[in-house]
């Protein structure tokens, strides 16, 4: 094992424990060993100015693409991981719809070994739901939790058999694992490339009505309510999806639901001259979804966070509107999006925003992590909230730039990542991030 | 006709470099393009339909979806203004082996042209090759987007026959949703101060377009009563497949434009339709070929609008049009 560490100055921030208030972190074999005041390190320890920056528990995102295997030339695992540690995050969900699709034990263990190897952010791969996720026959589930899977999913594809997700939601209780389920109605979305309405209208794109997400999510929560299985709702888009989520939950349906950064901070206006980096699905809503779903993340109606970050090569997204793939990346600009839309506004405290980016996820989803306790794993983000900063996607880590945020001033950097107690990320503090080297901040001492 | 020409602000229409679409337009750019269009109508109608306005000019006709009315329409056009044109289609070309719509485009513009007229399948295809070539890029229909020159001859029709735009009815009936050239009519008329309704089955009807500024009919009859012209879209007959419509005889039954009906009329009205038709399902022949019809004189201001359109591109001045016809050849 390394070295202990010992941060100092920092401002812990830790809603897992109601903690904000300056103090020092001691990590020591890959754990949090003490989290306070007035906190010593052993002789051998370093020790790491944090500046006055806030220390929270490492953001977790139960909702990435990384492309491996079948589109390496869009992220690898290696390449995700390493981003997934520049934004903030320590442990991130990757989705199964890959080439070919994560459905079996094998391609499991594949995606694990692969994320230990990257040295990034853990990575933890969603089983297939069905098998070649095609929404028949339910994949070996259990097989699938024993080889590290952490979930199940057909992500891109909604489960559509009611049948099939039942049962789903009455199988995975044994391994206690969630359902993940990208709502969408595919005979009511019927070929849509963004929302419909007057945008819609006016540019000549067919679009996706909001009942296409909000009647699958009313379907799922009455399943849900019905089996007592957990399921977690993806990408929310529409208040009407909020409202089926709100009354599930006061029935006491075990139902959790997740938003993406870019349906708080963008709306179909996006798209307006056919702006590709802005296709996504579900697609972006209008302002009344948009203020709907930034009200539900604030009064708990949806739990968390989570990016869907899917990385697609310059040249595929550099096409007429209607050929280009949908989906944007986020690891790496989700924090700064989060501060400037939430944060600033006063929707969220800054605790509140770290419990739904970090806490949140570690809760609703049963993980390690998510605090900086005693014992907890030594997985830990350090941010300057206030850091007003430009998207330069040509400075992102991820292998992809498909970002609907270039050129946007954000606010809030990560400029430290540790996971396991390893320091894996770290922003150079000076120069252009393109510069941003393999961490060491044992030579400087600081941050 | 050339008194109207001056209306037209003597610094040009400030068009830019391309016209991808009639939403972005003023009323006085459409209206000054009309005009500048007058002039132009009479070359067809010479012996020797030809005159030097682009002269030198190399045009090169980019349809990849199926066109005849409109590619012909743009290379009598070219023609008769003397540039020198090349036509692309879709099969045997480099776009059927999968070449990107950006690389077709980087190489014809490595070839030195000056214009390019593109028909393409998707909405917003025009806008996509305009911002990433220098030449002017001219759109001749994207996907559901627009179809510009379309509405333009459309509105030079209707301007022919009720002598002004502001504050004509014209009710657009049939497959709105999935017609560009409803759109850019609605643009046009809207910009010219004409008022508009939309008028057939609501799976025909998109949602939101009550927010471009047009009323929602569900009646042909009430669509009758109401308008002074009727344009009459063509309905895909693919849209059977995809269950908007049941069958093409309930179509007619209940959206059709027929002499019967016409003849109900408060007033005499006008029918325009963009072809090519299906006579017996939108429009009835007796219709078609009746004294309301105004398709005929719809294609040939086709001619004239695209010349229009092509010599203003091309920097030529609206109140120029009149002299530039006449140059020496």
């Amino acid at each position: 094992m390394s070295r202990p560490a010992l941060l100092v100055g920092g401002r812990l921030l830790d809603p897992s424990q109601g903690l904000d208030a300056p103090g020092t972190i001691l990590i020591r074999d890959g754990r949090i060993e003490a989290c306070g005041p007035d906190i010593a390190g052993p002789e051998e320890a370093e020790v790491v100015d944090v500046g006055g920056l806030v220390v929270a528990p490492g953001f977790i995102d139960v909702h990435v693409h990384f492309r491996e295997p079948g589109d390496e030339h869009k992220e690898t695992i290696q390449s995700g991981a390493k981003c997934a540690v520049a934004g903030g995050f320590t442990t991130v969900w990757t989705m199964p719809n890959t080439d070919p699709p994560i459905d079996d034990p094998a391609a499991v263990g594949f995606v694990r070994a692969s994320g230990e190897r990257a040295r990034g952010a853990r990575v933890f791969p969603v089983g297939a739901a069905s098998r070649g996720l095609r929404g028949e026959q339910m994949t070996e589930v259990g097989e699938l939790v024993a080889a590290g899977a952490v979930a199940v999913s057909d992500d891109g594809n909604p489960i559509w058999n009611a049948g099939l997700l039942r049962r789903l939601l009455e199988y995975t209780q044994t391994f206690g694992v969630p359902v993940l389920q990208h709502a969408e109605d595919r005979d009511l979305a019927c070929g849509g490339v963004m929302n419909e309405g007057k945008v819609a209208t006016a540019l000549g794109l067919r679009g996706v009505p909001n009942a296409a997400e909000a009647g699958m999510v009313a379907r799922d929560c009455l399943i849900a309510e019905l089996t007592g299985g957990h399921l977690h709702v993806c990408h929310v888009s529409t208040r009407e999806s909020v409202e089926h989520i709100r009354r599930a939950k006061e029935r006491a349906a075990h139902v959790t639901a997740e938003v993406t950064p870019h349906h708080l901070a963008l709306t179909e206006d996006a798209v307006r001259f056919y702006r590709t980096e802005a296709k996504m699905n579900p697609p972006l809503r209008t302002e009344d979804d948009r203020a709907a779903v930034i009200e539900a993340l604030a009064d708990g109606t949806i739990d968390i966070i989570a990016t869907d970050h899917a990385p697609h090569h310059y040249e595929e997204k550099e096409r007429e509107f209607d050929d280009a793939p949908f989906g944007v990346v986020g690891l790496e600009t989700a924090l700064g999006i989060a501060v400037l839309e939430l944060v600033e506004t006063g929707m969220l405290t800054l605790g509140e925003l770290v419990e739904r980016l970090s806490c949140g996820p570690a809760r609703i989803m049963g993980l390690e992590g998510g605090t900086l306790r005693p014992g907890s794993p030594g997985d830990i983000v350090v941010f300057d909230p206030a850091e007003r900063w430009v998207v330069d996607p040509s400075t992102f880590l991820s292998g992809s730039h498909n970002t609907p945020f270039l050129g946007l001033e954000l606010v809030g950097r990560v400029r430290a990542t540790w996971v396991g107690g390893e320091l894996r990320f770290r922003l150079p503090r000076e120069s252009s991030p393109a510069r941003r080297q393999s961490p060491s901040y044992a030579e400087k001492g600081g941050l | 006709m050339s008194a109207s020409a001056s209306r037209t602000p003597p610094e040009g229409l400030g068009l830019g470099k391309d016209l991808t679409g009639l939403q972005h337009l003023t009323g006085a750019q459409i209206k000054g393009i009309l005009d500048t269009a007058e002039p132009f109508k009479e070359i067809s109608e010479r012996r020797i339909k030809k005159v030097p306005v682009l002269r030198g000019k190399t045009i090169v006709n980019l349809f990849l979806e199926p066109s005849t009315r409109t590619r012909i329409s743009f290379e009598f056009a070219e023609k008769r203004l003397s540039a020198d044109t090349v036509n692309i289609a879709a099969s045997g070309s480099s776009v059927q082996k999968g070449e990107s719509l950006v690389d077709t485009a980087r190489n014809l513009e490595a070839m030195r042209i000056d214009m390019v007229v593109i028909r393409h399948g998707s909405s917003g295809a025009a806008r996509f090759l305009a911002d990433r070539i220098p030449s002017n890029v001219i759109n001749a229909g994207d996907g559901q987007h627009e179809h510009p020159t379309q509405a333009l001859l459309d509105l030079l029709t209707i301007r022919d026959r009720f002598g002004s735009l502001a504050g004509r009815r014209v009710c657009i009936i049939g497959d709105v949703r999935h017609s560009r050239v409803a759109r850019s009519d609605i643009w046009g008329l809207l910009r010219c101060g004409a008022e508009v309704a939309v008028c057939g089955p609501r799976t025909l009807i998109p949602l939101g377009i009550e927010e471009l500024g047009v009323a929602v009919l569900s009646r042909v009859e009430e669509a009758i009563e109401w308008a002074e012209a009727l344009y009459v879209l063509r309905l895909q007959l693919e849209r059977m497949d995809g269950g908007f419509v049941p069958s093409l005889r309930e179509y007619n039954r209940f959206f059709g434009i027929s002499r019967a009906r016409l003849e109900r009329a408060p007033r005499d009205i006008a029918v325009l339709h963009p072809g090519p038709m299906n006579r017996g399902v939108e429009i009835d022949s007796d219709v078609a070929d009746g004294p309301w019809s105004l398709i005929l004189p719809q294609v040939t201001n086709g001619v004239a609008v695209r010349m229009a359109v092509l010599y203003l591109l091309a920097g030529g001045q609206p109140e120029l049009a009149e002299s530039a016809k006449e140059a020496e050849g």
